[in-house]
């Protein structure tokens, strides 16, 4: 063949172009994907509804899992429990969300900036450790709160208890509401003063122009959100562990949690058993996706307005004072707690001088083997996962984006799919398909970095992809015209131009990666250890102060993560509505 | 044979033909715009030269070597082509200079020489005191002088461009048209330039391609474009005119009002009993009285509107037998008012029967 080649490399024959030249790397990227893909979502979901209806011993076909998950009444308590303290939950936390959602987009409510970064405290702080602090506060003999209550009144009664429904929805709502808030907020800074304006022209004053005009605009918002939110705490396994076992009131996590603590592990009753946790989530979520189309519908037209802020007058210093009580509640007082704990020799004693002590964080980092081990395996965890959710999920992301390739759609679906899988129904799919041979991963870290993957790819993804839709796609095509292929336009132009997103999108993983509960419970061997789960261990162990410090070394080492966040990739990144 | 050339080459997106049959020769060192309205195929025949598009029907070849086929396509870096964007497409993570030198530094020119011709380029293209700034300090202008430099620096065997001053206002736009110009004659480069805009083309193009529905109507230089349009879509695409429908006899078309002989036409007429002819309103003239000049046409009747367009007078004339109208441009001193008597003078050698 009459093959000539100039300065680029063209390859180009007489009649026809040589298929070497053509022959394009993705096609082998794409496949190397499905793989990953079918190994981090699908073979887990699979084996998870497999072994529901596998035998133990057999592996037969068998529905004695299903007999045996729904046998007792207590078992079908939990999940009437479970579905009832949801809804408390979304309740309260719309009561806490939504007027400091409004307050700070739309009016001059003093402590704005103060509310912002209380959000971001909420974030930052996992929903175990404030569990603790609400433990430490009002416990029902040592709670601080008991204690003050006595001391004044000389009153020997109780006047809170923590270990309560009440007590278990209030740490909940405290520790879920933020993403009603951040939903509910950018839905306020959408809807446009002029509808507020016209209504107001038509007569309308400003209470009711807010009950007529502004809240039904942003009631979609506020579904969606309440929606994710029910499914966050059906599925969450820390506030559960440390409350409702006291508090005799069992729900579905903790029943899972027995099944596989039973020797030998009940690992087919706890997959059948999780399968209505599976299946509320796919229909709510379907309801969702309903609401929300119906809510971009209506903000379109909002898009882009001028937003008027509401002067409140007076109200402004009751609006405040609701501001701050919520605050208060939610995060200061279970965090203060936690701090003087972790600096005290008793933490019944509470703030005094001579209760002060340095020893807690000393014994945690330098004496303490298990707990320093820890806290590394916790952040190498958090860290890999992200970055390799990360780095999936920008791959995924470019291919769909840029329609690379036939059934690109199918990549997305499935990096999209382990949204609708709660992080402990995960778990039980991930042991279920990798803790026995031939991959028999279950002791280490690497099912631990496996399963976060899973549970984080579609943050990554969402985030990925709406980095790489801001890049004109002109931009690559440019770089290839000039002679550079695909994957120089990738080094050269898009990685550079999506640093930002992308450690934004790492940071907004990492952090609750770090913390995560839900997913390690089942899959941390006996010898590894996460702070999560130490945390757990050693409350069980009645080692406050010892928990406590563990807990605020983790939270400063998050909140210094966080703000060099800040730092590098702008002020809003966590509160971006897309990437939450 | 040397340069760029396009075999019936056709695209097809689902059953939409957006290119059908087309053929172009583009001759080394040749400027060739492709001018059509939105949507006639005119960026996708572009991005098919390319490589960014794979056609679905007939070849493109560049010197003899087939880059495009249907049974395949080499990728667009592969080429040695370069292309200019309508968004500009200038990489926001580098400065001028990176820019421009990005793509000798994939061609691993030693730095030395790298330097010295990006220097040279961004001066041809009044640059070269804004190297170390970066595109978001730069205006609409400066960015699509980068994106100029940095595709002709590294010298491609053809340069295209889409748009690429249809985001600019409308002095930049003229400016920057005879930029484009002038590095041409600088560079000789082959040229493909994608436009909707006419004039655009007729300042800067050799020949000009009209496109329409995905084909290509006529390809010739503008003056001829102009004033021999082939087909009435040309016609009335490039510039205004006035479509005027007969009979043909013998050696003779009849038209309302007036007879011209066959050989007196511009262009031999089209086979078939009918036959329309283009008629600019500049080859009109108008006059106060009968001209009577032999070989000319005259026809009385009356103006029955008018516009000052500042250049011309833009009359809308109307004839005494027969419901003929025209529109007639005239120039600013030849004023008649709306109602006044007035004849015209038509040359039967500028009427182009057309098909
Ligand atoms: N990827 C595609 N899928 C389907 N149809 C397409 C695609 N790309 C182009 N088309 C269609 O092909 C036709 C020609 O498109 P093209 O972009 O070439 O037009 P154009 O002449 O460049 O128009 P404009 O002046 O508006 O840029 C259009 O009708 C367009 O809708
Ligand atoms: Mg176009």
């Amino acid at each position: 063949m009459n093959v000539s080649t100039d300065a680029l490399g063209t390859t180009a024959s007489g009649g026809r172009v040589s298929r070497l030249a053509m022959f394009q790397p993705v096609m082998l990227v794409w496949v190397a994907l499905a793989a990953i893909l079918v190994f981090l979502i699908v073979a887990p979901m699979e084996e998870l509804v497999v072994s529901s209806f596998q035998h133990a011993d057999t592996g037969d076909f068998t529905l004695e899992n299903y007999a045996a998950a729904y046998s007792k009444p207590r078992y079908i308590q939990a999940l009437w429990n479970t579905l009832k303290m949801g809804a408390a939950v979304v309740a309260l936390a719309i009561v806490f969300a939504v007027p400091l959602a409004w307050a700070v987009a739309r009016t001059d409510m003093p402590g704005r900036g103060f509310m912002r970064l209380a959000m971001l405290g909420s974030f930052i702080s996992p929903p175990y450790l404030s569990a603790i602090g609400w433990i430490l506060l009002a416990g029902p003999n040592a709670g601080w709160i008991n204690k003050a209550w006595q001391w004044v009144t000389g009153d020997p009664g109780r006047i809170v208890n923590v270990f309560t429904f009440e007590g278990l929805v209030f740490v909940m709502a405290s520790n879920v509401f933020f993403l009603i808030y951040i939903f509910t907020h950018s839905a306020f800074e959408m809807v446009n003063s002029e509808m507020e304006d016209s209504a107001n022209i038509l007569g309308a004053g400003p209470l009711r122009t807010a009950f007529k005009v502004t809240f039904p605009l942003i009631l979609p918002a506020i579904l969606g959100s309440a929606i994710i939110t029910f499914l966050i705490s059906i599925a969450l396994y820390g506030v559960p562990a440390l409350i409702s076992i006291p508090a005799r009131y069992p729900v579905v996590v903790i029943q899972l949690s027995e099944f596989f603590g039973n020797t030998p592990i009940q690992l087919e009753v706890a997959a059948a058993y999780s399968i209505p946790l599976l299946l509320i989530t796919a229909v709510l979520l379907g309801l969702q996706r309903l609401v929300l189309r119906r809510r971009t519908h209506t903000t379109v037209t909002g898009k882009g307005g001028e937003r008027r802020i509401v002067k409140l007058g007076a109200w402004r210093w009751v609006m405040f004072a609701y501001a701050m009580i919520v605050a208060l509640l939610t995060l200061v007082a279970p965090t203060f707690v936690l701090f003087v704990a972790a600096f005290s020799k008793v933490w019944t004693r509470g703030l005094e001088w001579s209760n002060l002590t340095f020893r807690n964080f000393y014994y945690i980092v330098f004496e303490h083997s298990t707990s320093q081990q820890a806290i590394v395996t916790s952040l190498t965890v958090g860290a890999a996962a992200a970055s390799v959710a990360i780095i999936l999920a920008l791959g995924i992301a470019y291919i769909v984006q840029r329609r690379l390739l036939p059934f690109a759609g199918a990549l997305s679906f499935l990096a999209m799919a382990p949204f609708v899988v709660p992080g402990i129904v995960l778990a039980i799919g991930f042991f279920a398909a990798y803790a026995p041979p031939p991959f028999a991963l279950y002791g280490g870290v690497s099912i631990l970095i496996l399963a976060f993957i899973t549970r984080f790819l579609p943050v990554a993804y969402t985030a990925s992809a709406a980095g790489i839709r801001a890049i004109h796609p002109e931009m690559e095509e440019a770089v290839r015209s000039l002679g550079g292929g695909r994957l120089t336009a990738v080094r050269h132009v898009v990685a550079p131009l999506l640093k930002r997103t992308l450690f934004a999108g790492w940071l907004l993983i990492f952090i609750p990666a770090a913390q995560e509960l839900s997913t390690a419970i089942f899959l941390i061997g006996p010898k590894t250890r996460l702070v999560s789960v130490l945390v757990l261990d050693m409350s069980e162990e009645g080692r406050y102060e010892h928990l406590a410090a563990l807990g605020c070394v983790l939270l400063v080492i998050l909140a210094l993560l966080v703000w060099a966040g800040f730092k590098i990739a702008g002020r809003d990144f966590m509160l971006r509505r897309d990437a939450s | 044979m040397a340069g760029l050339s396009l075999k019936n080459l056709g695209r097809r997106f689902g059953t939409f033909e957006a290119v059908k049959d087309l053929n172009l020769d583009i001759a080394q060192g040749e400027f060739v715009s492709l001018l059509g309205p939105s949507g006639c195929g005119k960026t996708t025949t572009l991005r098919m030269i390319a490589g960014f598009i794979d056609p679905t029907a007939g070849t493109i070849d560049l010197d003899g070597k087939i880059l495009s086929a249907p049974s395949g396509s080499l990728p667009p870096e592969k080429r040695g082509m370069s292309m200019i964007f309508q968004s500009y497409a200038i990489w926001p993570n580098m400065t001028v200079f990176e820019n421009v030198a990005f793509g000798l530094r994939l061609r691993k020119v030693p730095s030395a020489d790298i330097k010295r011709q990006v220097h040279d380029m961004l001066n041809v293209v009044r640059m070269g005191e804004l190297a170390d700034r970066y595109p978001s300090e730069l205006s609409g202008g400066q960015q699509q002088r980068v994106a100029l430099a940095r595709a002709v620096v590294i010298k491609p065997a053809v340069l295209l461009l889409d748009e690429p001053l249809s985001n600019l206002d409308a002095n930049l736009r003229e400016e920057m048209r005879f930029e484009i110009r002038r590095m041409h004659d600088e560079f000789k480069i082959t040229t493909v330039y994608v436009t909707h805009d006419q004039s655009e083309a007729m300042v800067t193009s050799n020949r000009i391609a009209v496109m329409n529905q995905g084909r290509i109507e006529q390809v010739d230089e503008p003056y001829k474009l102009y004033s021999r349009p082939k087909t009435r879509f040309v016609a009335s695409f490039i510039g205004r005119t006035n479509f005027l429908n007969g009979t043909k006899a013998a050696d003779t078309a009849s038209f309302e009002g007036f007879q011209v002989p066959l050989s007196a036409l511009a262009e031999k007429a089209p086979d078939g009993g009918a036959v329309t002819i283009s008629l600019r309103p500049q080859a009109i003239r108008l006059h106060r009285a009968n001209p009577a000049v032999s070989g000319k046409i005259a026809l009385g009747g009356r103006i029955a509107e008018r516009a000052f367009l500042g250049e011309t007078w833009d009359y809308q004339f109307a004839a005494r037998d027969g419901g003929l109208t025209l529109k007639v441009a005239a120039p600013p001193d030849t004023v008649f008012e709306v109602g006044a008597e007035a004849w015209v003078e038509l040359d039967p050698g500028e009427m182009v029967p057309i098909a």
